[in-house]
């Protein structure tokens, strides 16, 4: 008998006769008529005026056809509610049928009937269901309470389903426990505070024992929960680990997968040093490797998941670089994903064969896999020294073969791989410029022009070849813009004389033909540098950069551990978290992993989600990349639009959005006058006073440098910031040619101008200089923040010292933050960033304070008094635009303040207080 | 988890729809249909998020099979039930093809209804499945059977019924190996591994208790440990063990005793199973190795010669030989000779595929054509395909041996030895290429 005849029918009147048939006498023919509705629904036709005539189907002894009328009823139930209460009866007799099958397929189909009436009669018969004496039925009731749990919850927990579900853990059938799992996990997700799985050592014990003995995919949901869990300690930890490792010999990948997950998460909590630890490791590896033997999907979802997995703990992987070799008949998408972790694997070790492989991929037809391989050869430059010479002679083969988009990703790879080792791969340019006109995309362009103005000096006709991208500017894209401009004002600086025009053309071009901001802004910059200190310019344009970092596209830290806590799933697919792509509040908590608590200690954790919670320390916002490559100097704005405000505006930006969360109750009340009076405090009260300029102090003394004594201060002057140095020959012979430079710093201050000592400084004589500072130099995190490395230089050494600045001369003219957005911002920052401070023995009143402190761009925005204690209520910015928001208590007769900072970068908050000190103090 | 299951015929018209989650609307069956079947370029990906909603894919000849979801579900299960859905089906009806799948769509749905539960795979298991999913319907069931059939599906063993018989306990174990190539043109190899499949095909009465035993590298050391040291272990025994990589198991094997003791005993399902697979990569026989050479005359003309050498006992015939050269996209004409065995040049293919039927270990042929090309203005060089081979030899090239397969059966009255056991080793190329 052939089923595809009901395939056919496409007649008019078609609803008509169906139900002629449906009403039919003959058994056989209401089959066959069942057969014909479930077919149009299929494709798509709406049958659903046919439901009184299906349901009545219904009631037969023959269990094909009623599972017809079942699937029918599901689809069409929700349209129809009223009828579909017509099914009621029957569905309950059947709960109460001999034959476990049709007891359970009652259940099963009752709960995918999504209406209210029905759900109602459904509670009776389930509860008899979750107690059957037969597993079927009993593991068929507990996903249908999860059903009726997303119809409706407040049902499932009045009639108390969760906890017979609850009980059903403890089930003799595995599959019983393995569904009642499933369906927990589930409902627990949307009630993510619930303590609804409530995992503990003796649960965590019953499902490690169910896991032996359950179905493959009862094993999948079993290890997917107890990747939820937190141990105790390392020692609960390793004796889970040691349970689950045999999964890893399952042949589902998924099992295998998500055992992966689970050890991935509870190694985090042993000790490095245990031995257990090494052997864990090793056994990690073989299973990912066999991944790599599944169907081709699956080798993609096991090779995203590597791909973090090799993130978070290279050392598994490490040796197994040859099996991640691109197959000829590799689908694409696993090609990709391959060369993806190959780069990540390539090391000293093994670079050779990877270049070699690399290049043979670079000859293959996809063009993006081929694409993707000439990038790999100039990241494996990047990243392994050795190899990079090699590399670099590979990219200029595939160069030679002149295939267009290979010639661009060459030359977009050589570009940074210039960045990495500057002067020494330069001999090269020729071949390059040689490609100039068969470069179309941007980005290509783009690198060409960045090469071409960095190497202007050795590229005789380097003004002609940029003269010739400058015909079609406008037609340009913005990448290529800024490039160009950038690159000519560096060759003009380079090659002065020859290049006035063309630099002219190119300024006016930008800042009047453009309305592009940036490029605009850009232009005047260069502009005004340009005119009114050239060599100042000459610092700024041509300084040296910073080099670049060998890993480039890892995942934030953060973000990872959760995905190697989502390990398996969609999320580990998309590498993006769960809230990125699932709507509502299911499966959008954040997972974290577990922090390591050895055994002795810290056992008592009663909360197991706040055991998980404090264990990222790096979660917290920090002001400052704590390498120098990720907020670059001036010159990164070559190759993007402005990084340094990019970087930095997102810690602040975010702070804007009102979200409600605690703040003082202070502030909220209005008290005394109403808050609208207090708030006008602002502007002028009082006659600003002159910053706070600490004293001098000696920095460098003149044993320590040959004869030559340095002592200083910092000021701010004008909304300048001025390195005040005095300068004291204490040596017999002559003094000239000082200079001065500093390492990078939190900040990022770096002289604005070269140091003005123009006349030779004689023995014991002194000089006083003033040397301006800006804060565009290269930032790295310094300790205490607001040091600040000093090299000087004269004609006789160059001589190192340090020395700390005041943070109040970083606090920029306007910083008087708007009361709104002051009010919503100490709500939206944490108060684990909060830090309270005393100050001892101030004599001031708070008036005084007040403007001693606004003369140091401290602005006081509002003030209360309370009985008898003036609150102060303050803002601060800084010159990279983090702000500071402060509370100053002062009460009359005592000279003790009290001081709470709050910043989203909690960081500088200690600096802060010792500035409030300096000032209020002197 | 998974939201609805879809299966289309390659124009994308629906054949099976089946929705277990509210969140999935009608119009995600159409989503798929216009943003992947119906796309321009090549798949991407075998996960496609459209809107928010998430279909994961697998295509069987020329029909699609899609799961659709809007939440994180994992991933891996939901490939490997895909996989597992079409196992189900191919043992019910045979080929995967729009017209089985139309001529079975109520048994299809049924199946559906049994193998998934709100999303939530349940039994996948054929030989369970088909107790009582017959479309002959239940009627005619005795309670025990009923509660036979519950307790399969539901129990520790759920790949086996009680109280099968046999006439005559009989099993066969066939040790399926392909073994993978890649070379460079220099004879080097870059990569080289053998994924091996013990298939068992049991048919043992009652519930016999097994366990299985190869030369297993780790297995005959540990074995070795109790009285002998181990070198003196393996001279005595006198056979060679080989290295494992890693293996799975199929869900009859107790893993956890396999954890700790490297003992593979289980209960087997009846009729055929896969047992285990593997992965080795160490001292693997390579049964061919191919020598290519390709000379470009001029820009119109390709010289090329290949030589392949059987390399194992001359005893050993190697069958279905087949060597193919891939040959440029401008190819105009082919004049091939060779030694032993049948060439032709195939335009379709844009390969010579050259074909011998058997070939002794130790012994040598050879190939040779001129390739006549059109010329061209196409910059783009030919990317040289590498030339793959195929090929089927009685031996297993891991070096894998079985050892033994012990059955025993304390409830009926037959014991190990009155089982008849036959034992075959097949290899087969996998991907064997060489570069050229």
């Amino acid at each position: 008998m052939t089923d595809s005849k009901y395939f056919t029918t496409t007649k008019k009147g078609e609803i008509f006769e169906l139900k002629a048939e449906l009403n039919s006498d003959k058994k056989e023919k209401k089959k066959e008529a069942v057969k014909k509705v479930i077919a149009s629904m299929t494709v798509g036709k709406d049958v659903s005026a046919l439901f009184p005539d299906v349901v009545n189907c219904m009631q037969t002894d023959n269990l094909e056809l009623k599972k017809l009328v079942y699937l029918y009823l599901m689809n069409y139930a929700k349209s129809q509610p009223d009828m579909a209460i017509m099914a009621v009866n029957t569905f309950v007799k059947d709960c109460e049928d001999p034959n476990p099958l049709i007891r359970a397929l009652a259940v099963r189909t009752m709960g995918c009937i999504r209406v209210d009436k029905i759900t109602e009669y459904l509670c009776e018969p389930l509860r008899k269901c979750l107690k059957d004496e037969d597993p079927y039925v009993r593991k068929t009731a507990a996903v249908c309470v999860a059903k009726l749990h997303d119809i409706n919850a407040q049902l499932v927990e009045d009639q108390g389903f969760l906890d017979t579900l609850k009980d059903l853990i403890s089930d003799s059938n595995p599959m019983v426990v393995a569904n009642a799992v499933a369906a927990l996990s589930e409902i627990a997700e949307s009630h993510p505070n619930s303590n609804l799985l409530d995992l503990n050592p003796q649960s965590i014990n019953k499902l490690l024992t169910a896991l032996n003995e359950c179905t493959e995919w009862g094993q999948i949901f079993i290890l997917d929960c107890l990747a939820n869990y937190t141990p105790r300690d390392d020692r609960e930890s390793q004796s889970i680990c040691e349970r689950v490792t045999p999964r890893l010999s399952h042949a589902n990948s998924a099992v295998v997968l998500s055992a992966v997950k689970v050890l991935m998460k509870f190694m985090e909590m042993l000790p490095k040093d245990l031995d257990y630890y090494g052997t864990l490791l090793k056994k990690l590896a073989p299973p990912l490797v066999t991944l790599l033997s599944a169907e081709p999907e699956l080798q993609y979802v096991a090779l995203r998941n590597i791909n973090l997995i090799v993130q978070k703990r290279p050392e598994i992987l490490k040796h197994e670089m040859k099996v991640f070799f691109v197959k000829y008949n590799d689908p694409i998408y696993v090609k990709l994903e391959k060369l993806d972790i190959m780069i990540r694997l390539a090391s000293q070790a093994n670079i050779a064969q990877v270049l070699a492989e690399l290049k043979e991929y670079a000859t293959e037809v996809d063009v993006d896999f081929v694409r993707k391989a000439v990038r790999a050869i100039g990241r494996c430059a990047i990243k392994v020294e050795q190899s990079a010479e090699r590399c670099v002679s590979t990219l200029l083969d595939l160069i030679q073969t002149k295939v267009n988009y290979v010639v661009q990703e060459a030359i977009v790879v050589i570009k940074d791989i210039f960045r990495k080792y500057p002067n020494k791969y330069e001999s090269v340019i020729a071949t390059l410029c040689e490609n100039l006109d068969s470069l179309d995309e941007p980005e290509a362009r783009a690198a060409m022009i960045w090469i071409v103005g960095e190497y202007a000096e050795r590229i005789d006709n380097a003004d002609e070849l940029l003269e010739s991208f400058l015909e079609g500017f406008h037609d340009e894209s913005t990448q290529v813009q800024l490039q160009l401009l950038t690159a000519i004002v560096k060759l003009f600086l380079k090659k002065p004389t020859e290049t006035q025009e063309l630099v002219q053309q190119v300024l006016s071009l930008a800042t009047q033909d453009s309305d592009n901001p940036d490029l605009r802004d850009r232009g005047y910059i260069y502009w005004r540098l340009l005119s009114t200190d050239p060599v100042a310019a000459k610092e700024v344009v041509l300084a040296e950069k910073p080099l670049i970092s060998e890993e480039t596209d890892l995942i934030e830290p953060t973000l990872l551990e959760e995905l190697i806590c989502h390990i398996g799933t969609l999320a580990s697919v998309y590498h993006k978290p769960p809230s990125a792509f699932v709507e509502g509040s299911r499966g959008v908590m954040h997972k974290r992993l577990p922090a390591r608590t050895g055994s002795g200690e810290g056992t008592e954790c009663p909360d197991v989600g706040n055991a998980a919670g404090g264990s990222a320390p790096e979660a917290a916002p920090s002001i400052i990349p704590s390498q120098g490559d990720l907020l670059g100097d001036l010159l990164n704005l070559d190759l993007a639009p402005p990084t340094t405000p990019a970087v930095l505006l997102p810690l602040m930006g975010a702070g804007f959005g009102a979200a409600p969360a605690v703040m003082p109750a202070s502030l909220n009340a209005p008290v005394g006058g109403g808050l609208g009076d207090l708030f006008d405090l602002g502007g002028g009260v009082g006659m600003p006073m002159g910053a706070y300029i600490p004293p001098k102090t000696v920095w460098l003394p003149a044993m320590k440098a040959k004869g030559l004594e340095i002592s200083g201060t910092f000021a701010r002057r004008a909304g300048v910031i001025q390195m005040e140095l005095v300068l004291t020959n204490k040596a017999m012979s002559v003094m000239t040619d000082f200079a001065i430079q500093f390492n990078r710093n939190s900040f990022g201050l770096a002289p604005a101008g070269p140091l003005q000592v123009l006349t030779p400084l004689g023995p014991n004589q002194t000089i006083e200089v003033s040397l301006p500072l800006s804060t565009v130099g290269p930032v790295m995190k310094m300790d205490p923040l607001n040091n600040l490395q000093v090299a000087v230089k004269n004609n006789i050494d160059v001589f190192y010292f340090s020395c700390q600045y005041p943070i109040s001369m970083l606090f920029v003219e306007d910083g008087k933050m708007e009361r709104q957005v002051f009010l919503a911002t100490w709500k939206d920052i944490p108060n684990d960033n909060e830090s309270q401070f005393q100050i001892q023995d101030c004599h001031l009143n708070s008036e005084a304070a007040s403007n001693k402190l606004q003369g140091s761009n401290i602005f006081t925005i509002a003030k209360r008094t309370v009985e008898g204690q003036d609150m102060l209520y303050m803002s601060i910015k800084l010159s990279n635009g983090i702000w500071v928001l402060a509370e100053l208590k002062v009460q009359a007769g005592n000279p003790n303040y009290t001081i709470s900072l709050k910043c989203r970068a909690p960081e500088v908050s200690q600096c802060v207080f010792q500035c409030y000190e300096a000032v209020l103090k002197n | 988890m998974i939201g609805g299951l879809f299966i289309y015929n390659h124009k994308g018209e629906v054949l099976i729809s089946r929705v277990y989650r509210d969140d999935i609307g009608r119009n995600a069956v159409d989503a798929f249909r216009v943003n992947v079947i119906h796309a321009r370029q090549q798949v991407r990906s075998p996960v496609t998020n459209i809107a928010r909603t998430s279909f994961f894919h697998v295509k069987r000849s020329n029909i699609w099979l899609a799961v659709v979801t809007k939440q994180n579900v994992n991933a891996a299960m939901v490939f490997e039930f895909l996989y597992k859905m079409c196992d189900v089906m191919a043992s019910y009806f045979g080929k995967i093809s729009e017209e089985n799948i139309k001529n079975n769509f109520v048994l299809i749905y049924e199946l559906l209804d049994e193998i998934l539960d709100f999303g939530y795979p349940q039994n996948s298991e054929t030989g369970s499945l088909k107790t009582f999913i017959t479309q002959q319907g239940i009627k005619g069931q005795t309670k025990e059977e009923q509660s036979q059939i519950t307790s399969q599906v539901t129990g520790q063993i759920g790949w086996r019924r009680e109280g099968i018989k046999y006439r005559r306990n009989e099993l066969f174990l066939d040790v399926l190996e392909s073994v993978n190539l890649l070379m460079s043109p220099q004879g080097q190899v870059l990569s080289a591994h053998v994924s091996g499949r013990v298939v068992m095909k049991s048919y043992l009465s009652g519930m016999p208790e097994c366990k299985f035993g190869m030369n297993d590298k780790i297995i005959i050391d540990k074995a070795g440990k109790g009285g002998v040291t181990n070198e003196a272990g393996k001279s005595t025994s006198g056979k060679q063990s080989i290295a494992i990589d890693d293996c799975t198991f199929n869900q009859c094997v107790r893993l956890s005793k396999f954890d700790s003791e490297r003992s593979i005993s289980f209960i087997p399902p009846d009729g055929e199973y896969e047992l285990m697979r593997y992965r080795t990569t160490k001292d693997i026989i390579l049964p061919f190795r191919v020598i290519p050479l390709v000379r470009e005359v001029g820009r119109t003309k390709l010289e090329v010669k290949v030589v392949i050498k059987s390399n194992f006992k001359p005893s050993l015939l190697a069958q279905k030989i087949e060597v193919r050269i891939p040959t440029p996209l401008n190819t105009s004409g082919v004049q091939v000779i060779c030694m032993k065995g049948k060439a032709k040049y195939k335009a379709s293919e844009n390969a010579i595929v050259w074909k011998i039927k058997r070939m002794a270990g130790m012994k040598e042929s050879q190939i040779s054509a001129e390739i006549e090309l059109l010329p061209t203005n196409d910059k783009k060089k030919w990317a040289r395909p590498p030339i793959s081979m195929n090929f089927e030899v009685p031996f297993a090239p891991s070096g894998l041996k079985v050892r033994y397969l012990k059955v025993f059966e304390s409830k009926l009255n037959y014991s190990d030895h009155d089982v008849i056991k036959w034992v075959r080793y097949i290899g087969r190329s996998g991907i064997y290429e060489t570069r050229c």
